[in-house]
């Protein structure tokens, strides 16, 4: 199952349906370039409060701030605009990388003594394969097809161009959200429910088994 | 006497676990495969489809397999990590004979002396105390071929009724269930269902955790607009999304089920032309829940009334749906109750035999859903048989070419062979991937078991640490050793390809069986010369039966990417969805609605102990962690148990995040870190159960057994918690080291 250049296939993130499974932290080590190094980030959010988790990767900024902000210009973009990892005989560790990236992706890896992070796995998508995070992930939270698949099978909006004060950024992941109506943009998409103010209905007092709850 | 023969420490320096980290020939190798194996994943019942990659013998790899429908090419971390599994430091390549004398506390011996002395030690134990003081336990991590043969050697060269599985621990409540209800043991749908339902319902299935793939049907109906139900005591990750969380009480499933019941028929919510042609009984299951009303459920299960009339009329207003259950509902001393009461729901509202309808177990063992029908039950012979019917026993008798009278009858069950053992009525045991010191409940009462026995072997590719008690190790083979198929939760056939062959000494299980077979002189009962033979006669055995193989051919399984069973005969086209037109599998073509009155869990909590503790899995283990807590990867995911308990039972217990603390049933103790997460009852704690000696959550779980299915009840006990002074800290560390 290959994509051809001209489906122009597309990388989704919905970061709600994330089950934290860490499929895609596991697949990424596989993935033949990363060698063992996963290049996806998993955050759990809050997991005293919630089980709420969110996988990153990169979103492949069209003019990446990673790249502007390298003093030693060991980030590259490709002319499919994947930014890869720091260039290792360049990267001199500075970490501006990793602290300019609106979306908190490039990672400093000392032990490698280099800027290493997400590439969309090349190896596969340039041969038409999908990324290994998209393939694996067991609740498509990461997704990988054309933009008509995503429009047959799933709900909601693909969006690509974010604002982080006064910066404008355009990428080549989209993210997904309810309506492209105007407002303020929450890539976690809470799942407003009454239910989940309250869990267990602790204020309701429907909940007291004999231990004082209530 | 089975005791370790020496100290543990010694035995997991020797046999590990040791953690495998990296593919062979490591990471920066850049080898290239001489061969990509289509196959399936070994870690649970949903059977993805997979690719390894192999050289040189060795897996050292895996590549999505798009192409395979159930999972298209998605996997969970123990999918991705499954092939670390080979190549490992651990591997058993010797048959081994416990020797106390030896540093490793085993030594090596050729097979000829192995399966000489596992032959003469059945024999005098059975000449000394009956054939049945032999007893067998499986496992279904086995193949369906290795399932039939398991028990047609357990039957014939065994000669003993006392066989059964580790599926007793798993999947038998919802079996039970539904024999009694639809007349069969199967998953009513293909997964394709799922999307096609406007209602989705989880009870007591963790899916993110355990079943991760089904995650991505229940999107595929919420993208259409489906509602999602979960019930469950925490707010499992696919509940945190969910239209309607019902957060249950352990113990307390039927209640709630009943209640909706009630609301269904008060509100006449049901399908009465349904009911009227399709089912008996309903009458006496109304009446059984006459008194349930939404209030009085709130006050047994916790769940406020308004919430359960909202799931009732989600379930009774929705023109299809699907019910998904699994462990948390089943494990309980009235687990049939349990699914019996959900089934109702589906019977009352017409919800089963059509597109997007259903009330389906989520098998969760590798093979669960084969295994279970292919006759290594207690209870059960080939093609999902009852070894108590006449007619049955004729009928397996004929393909096995022995005299009815040869098969034995019904025996115990799993945890009651735990317990003959213990008590001295069965002296003798022979295992095959099942690892009760960590997977039955009451762990220091399955130890005290285990060293009673006069003679145990164990065949299996790791040192488990029920092995660890054993006799006579025999290195068996791993999932991807050997071929055969297995049957997935949703009722599909598949093939297990071989990738790699058994390394060292190791043999292919069935030939050790067969080999065994000859030595107990019952050779001329077992002539396979390969896996393939043995599916040949499969298909003969199971003809005619509800789990009805006859039609089913390795290369049409290969060739259609699966079948779903029955299929009665060549060319059949198999039966994706059951009970279509409101054909059940009774005899009378009807389904049975059943009065499910409520009762309470065997032990309920009081003051001495006040919290009720259940237990699961985590989403990087696999049962009882013989083989994932062997895979670096998946044990840093989550190395250790963990206590998850609600901020104000912590406030009450003064104990706060990462703290240790005690738990303590009326059955042991156990100490281990809090944690501290508001998505958990306040009046409950759950602890995953993959982990073995003082870290196995079962030291304290309760082995009061369901009546019909003899499921112990994992999931609701009572207990205790302190918090572990500072001056108490055992400080101790089992971590697996490095290999």
């Amino acid at each position: 199952m290959k994509y051809r250049p001209n489906e122009a296939p597309v990388f989704v993130i919905d970061q709600s349906r994330c089950i934290g499974c860490e499929a895609c932290v596991q697949g990424c080590m596989e993935c033949g370039t990363h060698r063992g190094q996963s290049l996806i980030h998993l955050e759990r959010i809050d997991r005293a409060t919630t089980t709420q988790t969110a996988p990153m990767v990169c979103m492949h900024c069209e003019d990446p701030t990673c790249a502007q902000v390298c003093p030693a210009d060991a980030i590259k973009q490709d002319e499919g605009g994947i930014v890869h990892s720091a260039l290792k005989p360049r990267c001199i560790g500075c970490s501006n990388c990793v602290i300019a990236c609106p979306f908190g992706v490039p990672r400093f890896m000392a032990e490698l003594d280099q800027m290493m992070k997400c590439d969309m796995c090349i190896d596969r998508t340039s041969e038409g394969l999908k990324p290994m995070c998209a393939s694996v992930c067991p609740s498509e939270a990461l997704w990988y097809g054309t933009r008509e698949e995503f429009a047959d099978n799933r709900r909601g909006e693909l969006i690509r161009e974010f604002r982080f004060g006064r910066q404008d950024v355009r990428t080549l992941v989209y993210t997904v959200v309810d309506d492209l109506a105007p407002g303020p943009l929450d890539v976690l998409r809470g799942f407003e429910r009454s239910w989940l103010e309250d869990p267990f209905d602790l204020e309701g007092g429907a909940h007291d088994a004999g231990l004082g709850f209530s | 006497m089975s005791r370790i023969p020496i100290s543990e420490e010694e035995l997991i320096s020797r046999y590990g676990p040791h953690l495998n980290e990296e593919p062979p020939g490591g990471w920066d190798g850049g080898i290239v495969p001489d061969r990509v194996v289509q196959t399936h994943c070994c870690f649970c019942g949903q059977q993805c489809g997979i690719k390894l990659k192999v050289k040189d013998n060795e897996v050292i790899g895996f590549e999505p397999w798009y192409e395979f429908p159930f999972n298209e090419g998605k996997l969970c971390p123990k999918g991705v990590k499954r092939y670390l599994q080979g190549s490992h430091p651990d591997r058993l390549m010797h048959p081994l004979e416990r020797d106390s004398t030896s540093p490793s506390g085993f030594r090596q011996i050729s097979w000829d002396d192995a399966l000489n002395r596992v032959a003469s030690e059945v024999r005098r134990i059975q000449e000394e105390h009956g054939p049945d003081a032999f007893a067998m336990l499986s496992g279904v991590s086995l193949t369906n071929e290795k399932s039939y043969l398991v028990g047609k050697f357990a039957r014939l060269a065994l000669g003993t009724a006392n066989l059964d599985y580790n599926g007793r621990f798993c999947m038998v409540s919802a079996g039970a269930g539904n024999k009694k209800a639809l007349g069969v043991d199967r998953a009513p749908n293909p997964w394709s269902d799922i999307p096609l339902a406007d209602v989705v319902w989880v009870a007591g299935s963790n899916i993110a955790e355990t079943f991760p793939i089904t995650t991505s049907y229940i999107w595929k109906a919420r993208d259409r607009g489906a509602r999602l139900i979960v019930q469950d005591p925490r707010v499992v990750p696919l509940a945190r999304t969910a239209d309607l969380f019902l957060p249950v009480r352990p113990g307390s499933d039927s209640a709630l089920f009943g209640a909706v019941l009630h609301q269904l028929i008060r509100n006449d919510w049901l399908d009465h032309e349904f009911i009227d042609n399709h089912t008996v009984d309903f009458d006496q299951a109304a009446a059984a829940v006459a008194d349930m009303t939404p209030a009085w459920a709130a006050s047994i299960t916790g769940v406020a009334a308004a919430r359960i009339e909202e799931a009732a009329e989600l379930w009774g207003t929705s023109a299809t749906g699907m019910l998904l259950h699994a462990r948390g509902i089943e494990q309980q001393s009235k687990g049939v109750d349990n699914v019996l009461a959900a089934i109702n729901l589906g019977l009352a509202t017409g919800k089963f035999g059509k597109p997007g309808c259903g009330v389906s177990t989520i098998t969760g063992q590798g093979n669960g859903q084969g295994g279970r029908e292919q006759g290594h039950k207690c209870d059960q012979l080939p093609g999902n048989r009852d070894i108590s019917n006449p007619e049955h026993r004729e009928h397996v008798a004929g393909v096995w070419g022995c005299d009815e009278s040869e098969i034995p009858g019904k025996g115990l069950s799993a945890e009651e062979i735990i317990e003959a053992i213990h008590e001295g009525s069965i002296k003798g045991l022979l295992s095959i991937c099942f690892n009760p010191l960590v997977s039955a409940p009451d762990s220091n009462f399955t130890k005290e078991a285990l060293d009673k026995l006069e003679f145990y072997s164990v065949i299996d590719f790791f040192l488990s640490e029920s092995a660890q008690h054993a006799d006579m190790v025999l290195p068996g083979s791993l999932h991807e050793e050997d071929e055969g198929t297995a049957t997935s939760g949703e009722g599909r056939i598949i093939k297990i390809n071989a990738a790699t062959e058994p390394p060292g000494e190791a043999r292919l299980d069935w030939e050790i069986l067969v080999d065994l077979a000859e030595r107990l002189d019952r050779g001329q009962y077992f002539p396979f010369q390969s896996s393939k033979e043995i599916f040949e006669e499969l298909r003969l055995a199971s003809a005619g039966g509800t789990a009805d193989y006859r039609g089913v051919t390795w290369e049409r399984v290969e060739a259609e990417m699966g079948l779903f069973w029955p299929v009665p005969e060549e060319g059949h086209p198999g039966t994706p969805r059951l009970f279509e037109g409101g054909k059940f599998y009774h005899p009378d073509g009807k389904a049975r609605f059943h009065p499910i009155p409520f009762r309470e869990s065997a032990e309920v909590v009081d003051d001495e102990y006040p919290i009720w503790l259940t237990t699961g899995r985590v989403v990087s283990q696999y049962l009882s962690g013989t083989q994932t807590r062997r895979i670096g990867a998946l044990v840093r995911q989550y190395p250790e148990p963990l206590c998850e308990m609600h901020p104000q039972l912590a406030a009450q217990l003064g104990v706060s995040d990462g703290d240790l603390i005690t738990v303590t049933s009326r059955r042991g103790d156990m100490v281990l870190p809090a944690q501290v997460v508001a998505t958990i009852r306040p009046d409950t704690v759950f602890i995953p159960f993959h982990w073995p000696g003082r870290k196995a959550v079962n030291q304290l779980t309760n082995r009061a057994l369901d009546p019909i299915s003899r499921m112990p009840e994992f999931k609701v006990s009572a207990v205790r918690i302190d918090r572990v002074d500072d001056s108490q800290r055992a400080g101790e560390s089992s971590e697996p080291r490095p290999a």
